[in-house]
């Protein structure tokens, strides 16, 4: 029973909330990569943003850092769609890696912007120890965990529907499939660029709060999630939310389950090669499946 | 005369990191230049240079494997070879993938052997890194030993350009760069597309393995925070971009270029006071940041381009029609 109570609160619940972290983020790089066709090198550095952006909010009107979701959606939506308007626009005729290059560059520009703004050392949302919430009288969860795979949950779903229902959702699908034929039904590319700027810089906006109310928030947290992110959204098949959303369960649960100790007494991987799991998962998929778990749009 | 000194100093420790520099964005013109190989993880196969060098010539320790005591001679050829060998097996995994692919993996590999060389203690000495490696020519007196090492590295820097221009202009560089523009056709030819792209990525990683071990005996320190592995493979980027993608020359210009201003703004800075003192180096990587937008967006082609080899066919002008009147009388 012991055993049991330690392998929930100590793996399998940070597993699912560092791997809704992982899909929100996911989500985000895989809707730009589907209408923009290009791997989007900065959208960690994005969710830095967000992250700085709900901390300046945090501490300026003392919110929640739930309360700050909004207002920090709303500074990244602004901040991907002046990004895109500069630097990836004037590029969007070019061969789609220059755009990479340029991303990489601008994951720089973010992460130095905000070094020189808010300076290197860490900082927190709040300090001091968390409450929990006790369930079935035997385990505890902490909080801020319910509130975040809550929060990932309603916003998945409201991609959701999002997708399916609405005229916007089917304009962008219309446009991850084939961009050429959407032209020629009249769906204007550039709104549904922006659109989809707003909805992917927002969703990583809300991963970087989470990221950073989890642990600490710090400039280079969300380089460190691109390649768990991406591996992620490869997991998924590029261009997929929906695929995005597993695979980033998958990654995030993984991650964290490799250092329980399934045989005996050692972790069966030390934590220190956390990273190196999805790294592996990732290269396993490009060997066997590089179009992903459930088929990507494109090879 | 104080001053001189200092001044001289100064210049050789700067000719030296662009020689070093000039290795690794050569290396990266064979790779994305030529054989268009997007590469994240340069700081990663500097990394194995670096250690593989230093592992392979300090002397016996208990802080990390080692106790060869190789000559560099031996050792530099051993560093560019443990790059290659990664490489190689990174290429064969992900050569045929998409771009953006590789560039992940590339990132991937890069942050594993960040994560080895730091928490592998027995070997690499963990955090605390190998110091005590030897560098050539110290023994030299005063700014003759610096000096040497410069040349040897400014040498090697010239065979490195040489190769690669060579390598360029040679059937080998011409099907590379044939797959580079146009890989179906490249492949209607009978060229082995993966066999190039391997050999591309593969020679790049080893040049910038050589870098990597140039700068551990240089600094004569290896560590895995030593620098930023980031900012190493961000600066080289923007070098070649800066220079000219594709074009040795270029790489080479850009490696002079960025790292002049790179290291003379930190001349600059390091004049600041207080808070400011802190916070420059972040304002340097944004302008870098800020360079590369503007090269890409506005001069693509960078300050050197390559030249071309071969010219373009063009249809034939029209033979010029010659007005009557000058017609021979006959």
């Amino acid at each position: 029973m012991d055993q049991m109570l330690i392998f929930i609160n100590a793996y399998l619940v940070p597993g699912i909330v560092s791997g809704s972290i992982y899909a929100l983020g996911a989500i985000g790089l895989t809707l730009l990569f589907g209408v923009l066709r290009f791997t989007h090198f900065a959208h960690g550095d994005v969710m830095t943003a967000g992250a700085y952006f709900a901390l300046t909010f945090v501490g300026l009107l003392g919110l929640h850092p739930v309360l700050a979701l909004p207002i920090a959606m709303l500074c990244t939506s602004v901040l991907c769609l002046g990004i895109n308007h500069f630097f990836y626009r004037p590029l969007m005729k070019r061969p789609s890696l220059v755009l990479t290059i340029s991303s990489f560059g601008v994951a720089l520009m973010i992460r130095a912007s905000i070094q020189l703004l808010y300076g290197v050392e860490s900082h927190y949302y709040v300090r001091g120890i968390q409450r929990s919430t006790e369930f079935f009288g035997t385990f505890r969860i902490v909080d801020r965990h319910i509130w975040i795979v809550c929060c990932a949950v309603v916003l998945m779903a409201a991609l959701h529907l999002l997708l399916t229902y609405t005229r916007l959702g089917k304009a962008m699908r219309a446009v991850s499939d084939s961009p050429d034929l959407a032209r020629l039904t009249g769906i204007s590319t550039s709104a549904i660029v922006k659109a989809t700027w707003v909805i992917g810089g927002s969703l990583a906006a809300v991963a970087g709060v989470f990221l950073g109310w989890d642990g600490f928030i710090q400039a280079n947290m969300g380089w460190d999630l691109l390649l768990p992110m991406s591996a992620a959204a490869i997991l998924g098949g590029l261009g997929r939310p929906y695929g995005a959303m597993v695979g980033g369960l998958v990654i995030g649960l993984a991650e964290e389950l490799s250092s329980y100790p399934w045989f005996g007494g050692d972790a069966l991987l030390s934590p220190g090669y956390k990273t190196g799991v999805a790294f592996t998962i990732m290269v396993a998929m490009l060997i066997w499946r590089p179009n992903g778990l459930f088929g990507g749009r494109v090879r | 005369m104080e001053i001189l000194i200092g001044y001289g100093n100064y210049a050789i420790a700067l000719a030296t990191m662009i020689g070093i520099y000039a290795i690794m964005a050569l290396g990266l013109n064979i790779q994305w230049g030529l054989t268009g190989l997007f590469n994240l993880g340069i700081a990663g196969f500097f990394a194995v240079g670096a250690y593989a060098s230093a592992i392979l010539t300090t002397s016996d320790t208990t802080k990390h494997i080692g106790g060869f005591g190789l000559p560099v001679v031996l050792s530099w050829p051993l560093a560019m070879v443990a790059a290659a060998i990664i490489a190689w097996a990174v290429a064969r995994i992900c050569i045929r993938l998409r771009a953006d692919y590789l560039a992940i993996a590339t990132i991937g590999i890069g942050e594993i052997l960040r994560l080895i060389f730091k928490n592998e203690q027995w070997a690499t000495g963990g955090t605390r890194g190998i110091s005590n490696i030897s560098r050539p020519f110290e023994q030299l007196p005063g700014i003759w030993a610096p000096l040497a090492f410069l040349g040897l590295v400014l040498t090697l820097a010239m065979v490195a350009y040489w190769l690669a221009e060579r390598g360029r202009t040679s059937p080998w560089g011409r099907v590379v760069q044939a797959i580079r523009d146009n890989e179906p056709a490249a492949r209607a030819a009978g060229k082995n597309v993966e066999s190039f792209r391997i050999q591309g990525f593969v020679i790049g990683s080893a040049l910038m393995g050589l870098a990597g071990a140039l700068t551990a005996h240089y600094f004569k320190f290896v560590g895995p925070e030593a620098t930023d592995p980031l900012q190493i493979t961000f600066l080289v980027w923007v070098m070649l971009i800066v220079g000219g993608n594709g074009s040795n020359r270029g790489a080479m210009l850009g490696a002079a270029v960025i790292w002049t201003m790179w290291s003379a703004s930190e001349l600059f800075t390091s004049r600041l006071s207080g808070d400011w003192a802190h916070r420059a180096p972040f304002v340097r990587l944004f302008l870098v940041g800020l360079i590369l937008q503007i090269m890409l967006q506005y001069f693509p082609a960078g300050l050197m381009p390559p030249r071309r080899q071969v010219a373009a066919w063009r249809p034939r002008k029209p033979a010029a029609i010659v007005p009557p009147h000058v017609l021979p009388p006959f």
